[in-house]
């Protein structure tokens, strides 16, 4: 359900970037683990963008693969889920990518 | 979902049980539209195992109009902001205004029954006062779990989030400044009972606490593993029942540990009252850390 309050936050923030100028695209990089599901986003974006200056925009989810760090081997993992450990069998290890929530880029229409 | 926008139709509201009074939680916002059946904009999503090497995306196209001398081109902004930046910032002012007051607090979560409100009615009968606690109450609708704080004894505002399924740090500002919590105090913040988006939301607070009830099964912290990995306390409650269930500790602790191996785990009964000093002496614990860190 929180998806809808992450989209608003896209929108809201393409908004304050965007200050009345038409919006071709918003960029947005989400983790495989930010807890966050990006078809959930894309459905819920065309909506809340409805009547505002972004609506005929398009919403580019770019998913991030998770790797981490293992803290006692040393080597470095994919970790498609939470609980997914080390293949050396520790669940001691530092996050590398994987949790990103960030709007990358908006592309503006720019009248001269 | 979001106070911010209000999207989800039904908007935010809080009841200071102090004063009875009710006000709606509306922030600034841009025009709420959802709900439209039409949509002109779409979305598409990149999956992680595909190669971006092809990325069509800058510079952008330059477009000529038909009047020469007026044309429009396509500019990229590079943003790189994290989505929830607003609630981040308001958390951030939250959690400063918590520091210069001394004050500690707490965002406690779990599924909904696993005894939130119930460990906070025991905890406030039990300090009694000391020290000063007060709670801000998050639920989707009522004020049932308000008025059992305020009848254990401590100050509370309810926030009722609509269909909200969070509470987020513009909220818990607002509460905060109805709540208006003593200096040196604790703050407990009870999240709507939900072990999915509260995990996302930064209210200020100095740590997560989940109440993890052996009513839920041990899999729980696998199940919702954003959750468990945000806490620094889980709280397994109800060992009270342990006699009368088939839930094995070794496996639920274990499972913890999988997700989340420095969270501190302690079990109670906070119906019993049994081993809640355990609890307390976190807290305590916690609040001195708290008051050290506010000019660290």
């Amino acid at each position: 359900m929180h998806e809808l309050s992450v989209t608003c936050s896209i929108v809201d923030l393409a908004l304050e970037t965007a200050r009345g100028r038409k919006v071709h695209r918003v960029t947005v990089e989400i983790g495989q683990l930010a807890g966050v599901m990006a078809d959930s986003i894309a459905l819920w974006f065309p909506e809340v963008a409805r009547g505002t200056p972004i609506e005929t925009a398009s919403l580019d989810i770019r998913e991030v693969a998770a790797f981490a760090r293992c803290d006692d081997c040393g080597a470095e993992f994919a970790t498609p889920t939470m609980v997914t450990p080390c293949p050396c069998g520790s669940f001691r290890f530092a996050r590398l990518r994987g949790e990103e929530l960030n709007i990358k880029s908006i592309e503006l229409e720019e009248v001269h | 979902m979001c106070a911010n926008c209000g999207c989800q139709g039904d908007k935010a509201t809080m009841l200071d049980l102090q004063t009875d009074e009710t006000t709606t939680i509306d922030a600034a916002h841009f025009p709420q539209n959802a709900g439209h059946p039409h949509a002109y904009g779409h979305g598409h999503v990149h999956h992680a195992a595909h190669d971006h090497s092809d990325d069509h995306h800058r510079p952008g196209p330059h477009r000529h109009s038909a009047d020469d001398h007026f044309h429009t081109h396509v500019n990229v902004v590079e943003v790189e902001t994290r989505i929830l930046a607003r609630n981040d910032a308001m958390a951030e002012k939250n959690r400063a205004w918590f520091a210069g007051r001394e004050i500690l607090a707490l965002n406690l979560v779990s599924s909904p029954g696993a005894g939130k409100t119930t460990l906070l009615e025991q905890t406030i009968r039990d300090l009694a006062g000391k020290p000063p606690l007060h709670v801000i109450e998050g639920d989707q609708a009522t004020a049932n779990d308000g008025e059992r704080i305020q009848k254990a004894g401590a100050s509370v505002v309810q926030v009722n989030t609509g269909t909200g399924c969070h509470l987020d740090a513009e909220m818990v500002g607002r509460a905060l400044s109805a709540l208006k919590p003593a200096p040196g105090a604790v703050v407990l913040i009870e999240n709507v009972g939900n072990l999915v988006c509260p995990a996302l939301f930064d209210l200020g607070e100095r740590a997560k606490v989940v109440i993890f009830s052996v009513t839920d099964g041990e899999d729980k912290p696998l199940k919702y593993p954003h959750m468990f990995r945000a806490a620094s306390l889980v709280i397994l409650n109800k060992i009270d029942l342990l006699p009368h269930l088939d839930f094995s500790l070794e496996e639920a602790i274990e499972n913890v540990r999988k997700v989340n191996p420095e969270a501190t785990i302690l079990q109670i009964s906070a119906r019993t009252g049994e081993r809640t000093g355990d609890w307390y002496d976190w807290l305590r614990h916690q609040l001195t850390a708290a008051r050290q860190s506010a000019f660290a």
